[in-house]
């Protein structure tokens, strides 16, 4: 009797899967799975008291409640603005259109910290913007609103680069369709237009969340970083490392990821069930 | 309810290039038309003029009395049914098909339940009763095809206007919705617009069909009107199979390489001219004073028919000639044919 060797199930008769899936679980151990392991054991090695003592300091919940809602708002301001951007690229032509479809990716392309110094030098009380601002008592760098400014502008090229291919190739024929059919523009656009194109907005929506979560280069230079107002988590941790409890700031590490996990795994459920429902026609 | 359709020398051009150069029709209330002609020939520019997606540059397009240009695209009342069909992907198929009725201002929209009944209505019309929550990426194309339908019919409209209805289709659904399409036409009796390069799909189904071809209205009339008396050229060609032969025409018969081919002309021609004969025109004989000799050289199936081609000294081309099932040349075999009916256009 000769023993059956163990084998995965190929998923299909074109050899190629053991080799794909082989590089793809050891790269992602590498770059992600193992460091991620070591994080939770670093946090772990705290202790129960240790770990509720950080994770409950006002502190350590102000850093938190400013990173994630934060990011929230950034993204959601990002998804409307982004939309109406990616819209007016895609549907109009007018002169410099070029030049603005290629300023969408700067944020991208600049490092953090020159954004940062940029945007806190304009919205200083005493900058272009920030002394516009002045007269009306509104201020923007060094107060939580920075933060928001910051978040925004490194959250844009997400949402308008996810939405841009979705809107380019919808059917010009719909748009036509719902006209003839005597609905208004209003209509049209909102209940025709935009229902095909939510999916990838929600797409753009995550990833400038979480990008907005992480952000931690261009913040800094514009929030002021006073604890307890305009402090984020990812300078929380930093603190903690300069002061050698690495426990700690695994600790808030920790948070941030399962939280900003959970957020993530929520919107990709409600996509893959839009997709499942609509499917593509 | 259905009005009647009158487009007046409409003309249309997309940067330098004319799609319509002066397209006049009239379009009865309740009649099928078919615009038909090839790629290009501005047949589905024409359609989207009548619904108003085009604005046309000279000319007008009337429904009844009432200049179309006044009208907003809902004033027009058009039930337009695109070669894709246009569904809205992310709306189950009662919301497709009551997406027109919701649309209304307030005060002319019917409420939920006369809105519920329309649909389910409608649906038994199109014979796909109970598929209200379905979405369009469950559906065959063919059912996509019908929910079009449904969807344009919904806003009861004044014309109803589809662009190639059965392209994306295959075909045998493509006959089966032909004979379905025209009986509904029987039954809810709209001024009917459709646009076909499928010479066959517009013979079948249409009351009158409109050919057009590089922007101009080239023959109007019955399917048996354009099959049998081709007002040019080029609808001879363009319908059905046709032999060109250049003859010349001297008194009341006409010749090709100085031998007679077919005499009893009525036309008044004289001089070169071109004639167009069909395939089952072309009768083999054992003599005849007006015969073309020639020289089997191929045999082929063609659907119901057999069909040889037949060499003719001094002419490029074969002929096509259709074969009465008892008569059976052999490949190489010397034959002779005799024209029996032929359309005679003076040389270009």
């Amino acid at each position: 009797m000769t023993a059956t060797v163990f084998r995965w199930r190929e998923p299909s008769i074109l050899p190629g899967f053991g080799l794909a899936l082989g590089i793809t679980v050891t790269a992602l151990s590498l770059v992600v799975l193992i460091p991620l392991a070591g994080l939770f054991i670093k946090a772990a090695s705290a202790g129960p008291a240790d770990i509720w003592a950080v994770a409950t300091s006002p502190r350590t919940l102000a850093a938190l409640k400013l990173s994630f809602l934060g990011a929230l708002f950034a993204a959601s301001i990002n998804a409307v603005f982004g939309l109406i951007l990616a819209w007016v690229l895609v549907r109009y032509d007018f002169p410099g259109k070029r030049l603005i479809d290629a300023a969408v990716d700067l944020p991208f392309a600049l490092p953090t910290a020159v954004a940062g110094i940029s945007l806190a030098a304009i919205y200083a009380p005493n900058g272009w913007v920030g002394g516009l601002l002045a007269p009306y008592d509104i201020k923007v760098a060094y107060t939580p609103l920075g933060v928001m400014v910051a978040l925004i502008f490194i959250g844009l090229p997400f949402v308008v680069r996810t939405i841009q291919p979705v809107l380019e190739e919808l059917p010009a024929d719909i748009e036509e369709a719902a006209a003839l059919l005597g609905a208004s523009r209003w209509r049209t656009v909102f209940s025709v237009l935009l229902p095909p194109v939510l999916p990838a907005l929600l797409t753009g929506f995550v990833l400038a969340f979480a990008r907005a979560v992480g952000e931690y280069g261009s913040v800094i230079f514009i929030a002021g970083n006073v604890p307890m107002v305009s402090e984020i988590a990812p300078l929380l941790i930093v603190i903690r490392l300069e002061q050698f409890d690495y426990a700690g700031a695994a600790v808030v590490a920790t948070i941030m990821l399962l939280l900003s996990f959970a957020l993530i795994l929520l919107v990709n459920l409600i996509q893959a069930s839009a997709r499942r429902r609509f499917g593509d026609v | 309810m259905s009005v009647a359709v009158t487009i007046e020398s409409v003309e249309k051009r997309f940067q330098n290039f004319p799609a319509l150069r002066g397209v006049s029709l009239d379009i009865q209330p309740g009649e099928l038309v078919a615009l038909l002609g090839p790629s290009g020939s501005g047949k589905t520019t024409l359609l989207r003029v009548i619904a108003g997606l085009e604005q046309a540059e000279r000319g007008r397009v009337l429904f009844g009395e009432t200049d179309t240009r006044d009208l907003s695209l809902r004033e027009r009342r058009i039930g337009f049914v695109f070669q894709h069909y246009a569904l809205f992907k992310t709306m189950s198929v009662a919301e497709n098909i009551a997406f027109g009725l919701k649309s209304r201002p307030r005060a002319e929209r019917p409420n939920p339940a006369e809105i519920k009944k329309r649909v389910s209505d409608l649906l038994e019309l199109i014979q796909l009763p109970g598929l209200e929550k379905r979405y369009p990426s469950q559906l065959s194309g063919g059912q996509r095809q019908r929910i079009a339908l449904a969807r344009a019919l919904a806003i009861e409209p004044r014309v109803l206007l589809l662009d190639e209805p059965f392209g994306a289709l295959d075909a045998k659904v493509r006959k089966d919705l032909r004979a379905w399409l025209r009986q509904l036409h029987q039954r809810t009796g709209h001024t009917t617009v459709f646009v076909t390069h499928d010479q066959e799909e517009a013979l079948e189904l249409a009351d009158r069909v409109a050919i057009l071809h590089d922007g101009r209205l080239e023959q109007v009339g019955s399917p048996d009107d354009v099959y049998d008396h081709p007002a040019t050229p080029f609808i001879c060609q363009f319908l059905g199979d046709a032999n060109h032969l250049p003859v010349k025409v001297v008194g009341s018969q006409a010749f090709f390489q100085d031998r007679p081919v077919l005499g009893g002309l009525r036309q008044n021609l004289g001089g070169p001219a071109s004639l167009y004969v069909r395939p089952q025109h072309l009768r083999i004989v054992d003599d005849a004073p007006l015969a073309l000799p020639g020289v089997v050289e191929h045999l082929r199936r063609n659907g119901p028919l057999r069909r040889a081609e037949v060499a003719v000294e001094g002419l490029s081309k074969r002929l096509d000639v259709d074969l009465a099932s008892q008569v059976a040349p052999a490949i190489g075999e010397r034959i002779r044919l005799r024209i029996t009916h032929g359309n005679l256009f003076a040389a270009a």
